[in-house]
């Protein structure tokens, strides 16, 4: 096989010497062809966009008037806005009740998957949220923690104990929607790591067995450290869609009660397409990508995502 | 594990369980696990095939929801997306991954980099574009900015194509097919199970997607499934939400993704494990 393609390298090398004044591979043309609808769609709706951002960023734009050129004010009236630094306070709030549980919780099912079955069926099954319209996530959780009528207040009732209107009150609307969240992405997190407790080769723990390791002793010293390469995938990855959650408090608590939920996505929405302050929405949804780009950053310094211990 | 199962299948049952309820029985035995006085009445009622006064008369709202019409938006949403993405994702991914054309290397790097920025980063100037086009509430505004590619659709499809063996190319090459002949005869053919995997991947995405339909169209003539529901549940007094409409609404709008998940739930899985681990 090697034969065949040096020989085929050399027919190549000939016919590129044959014409040495081109200055292009022959194929750049064909190529060129196969890459534009996709230069297209990319420039239009991706580049244009990201540069035309952040100009807009730099007016005052209510999209009846032409845009006003305002410089670095919107960014200076962030700084001063306590309703930003509230949405900013909610969407850190929001992470930190989601992240940590979430993957914990991740943890905890994938070694059990990875003891106890091998079942595609239970694998397939535990996706079934992530899978779902985050909309109908919210509207089935909307109704069963309906405030009289949902059956986890019915259940409650049943234990004894007090009913509570978990997306109506502001102590109560975050964790709540943190849970509808975990409810809806552990099972894909968990897969994730299921898998890369699949790639650990089972020589480590025998190893550590020989050595006279305990379970305990095991999972903290073999299976964690070996996992880091997934663990910083799925943490970080996580974060990053957590800072930018938006449908399920669209659909169930719209920010409310008293802004108890109002995150940066929803305010940037809200001042997009209520209040239409395009130069002004534009501006906190940038100061979103730089938030994200150094939360990102420090994380990977901190899980030293570039090492690995296998 | 038992317990896993039951939280991770109990809401769907229950939602499943208060659609086939009576909606003048859903203030009674709210705590029964089957529907009460179960009936069908409530997917009529959401598909229209039901007139206002019947619907009050059986507890409903009796408001006009449509939801046979934004099945049918969605599905013509989902279908041009997929169609679309896939098939020009599929051309920049060969291209990147086998042709040799100047700045192959750079561009794609700048085709990765956007996987980095946050949608809504795009999604206003986006939204100011398709405006300007004249494009809000139609089809054409809902499906553009995913219909020719996306960063991820071209990475993940790049991935697969590294991984072909070259040479069977090679040899179709020599006997006297062209690139674009190579493409949809040789490598189109055998690397159908990753084109699968991304057109699900896509489908998927491009149902359940919400922000960006709900601000480009939400007219009745273009509403998807998401977008309706969002407005049938702000449209529902925040006293007494029709709870039977909606669930049959929400049951309804996951039976595709449940079709989907029974016939190639095992591609799914996989896939999972492709795009964690490259």
């Amino acid at each position: 096989m090697a034969t065949q393609r040096s020989a085929i390298a050399l027919t190549g090398e000939a016919v590129r010497a044959r014409r040495p004044q081109r200055r292009f591979h022959p194929e750049a043309f064909t190529a060129f062809l196969f890459i534009l609808p996709s230069l297209i769609g990319f420039t239009v709706f991706y580049a244009a966009p990201a540069v035309r951002g952040l100009w807009i960023s730099f007016t005052n734009w209510d999209l009846l008037r032409p845009p006003q050129f305002v410089g670095l004010s919107n960014y200076v009236r962030l700084f001063q806005d306590g309703e930003f630094w509230n949405a900013l306070g909610v969407t850190v709030y929001y992470v930190l009740l989601n992240i940590p549980l979430q993957t914990l919780l991740a943890i905890i099912i994938a070694v059990m998957m990875h003891r106890l079955t091998q079942s595609m069926l239970i694998r397939g099954l535990i996706i079934l949220p992530w899978l779902m319209p985050p909309v109908v996530v919210g509207l089935i959780w909307l109704w069963l923690l309906d405030p009289n009528l949902g059956i986890v207040n019915i259940a409650l009732k049943a234990m004894g104990l007090p009913m509570i209107a978990f997306l109506g009150l502001p102590q109560w609307a975050m964790p709540s929607i943190a849970m509808i969240n975990i409810w809806q992405y552990v099972g894909y997190t968990a897969l994730l790591i299921f898998a890369g407790l699949q790639s650990i080769p089972g020589s480590v723990y025998e190893a550590a067995s020989i050595d006279g390791a305990s379970e305990t002793q095991m999972f903290w010293k073999v299976t964690i450290p070996l996992l880091r390469p997934v663990l910083v995938f799925v943490i970080v990855t996580s974060v990053i869609g957590s800072f930018q959650i938006f449908d399920t408090i669209a659909i169930t608590t719209k920010g409310g009660p008293v802004n108890a939920t109002k995150v940066l996505n929803w305010y940037i929405y809200e001042q997009a397409f209520s209040r239409f302050n395009m130069g002004y929405a534009t501006a906190i949804s940038i100061v979103l990508f730089l938030i994200l780009i150094f939360v990102s950053m420090i994380q990977m310094r901190i899980l030293r995502a570039g090492e690995s211990d296998l | 594990m038992a317990l896993l199962l039951f939280a991770t299948l109990f809401p769907f049952w229950w939602m499943v369980r208060t659609a086939l309820t009576a909606p003048r029985a859903v203030f009674q035995n709210t705590g029964s696990l089957l529907p009460v006085e179960p009936t069908l009445i409530n997917f009529q009622r959401v598909l229209g095939l039901v007139d206002p006064q019947t619907a009050i008369a059986m507890g409903g709202s009796g408001q006009a929801i449509n939801f046979a019409q934004a099945l049918v938006n969605s599905i013509i949403v989902s279908l041009l997306v997929v169609a679309g993405q896939t098939t020009f994702s599929a051309m920049a991914a060969y291209a990147f991954a086998r042709l040799h054309f100047p700045f192959r290397n750079t561009l794609f790097a700048i085709y990765i980099s956007a996987l980095m920025v946050p949608a809504i980063v795009t999604t206003i100037p986006n939204f100011i574009l398709v405006r300007q086009l004249g494009w809000i509430n139609t089809f054409a505004g809902i499906v553009a900015p995913t219909f020719l590619m996306t960063p991820f659709a071209v990475f993940f499809l790049r991935q697969f194509f590294l991984g072909v063996n070259r040479e069977v190319e090679e040899a179709a090459r020599i006997d006297g097919a062209g690139v674009w002949t190579t493409f949809v005869r040789v490598v189109v053919p055998i690397t159908i199970p990753a084109l699968t995997t991304l057109a699900i991947v896509t489908l998927i995405g491009a149902w359940n997607n919400y922000l960006w339909p709900l601000i480009v169209g939400s007219d009745e003539r273009v509403r998807v499934l998401t977008v309706a529901l969002g407005i049938f549940r702000s449209q529902t007094p925040q006293g007494a939400p029709d709870w039977t409409g909606l669930m049959a609404g929400t049951t309804l709008a996951i039976i595709p993704t449940f079709i989907i998940f029974m016939l190639l739930g095992r591609k799914i899985l996989d896939s999972i494990q492709f795009t964690g681990f490259k």
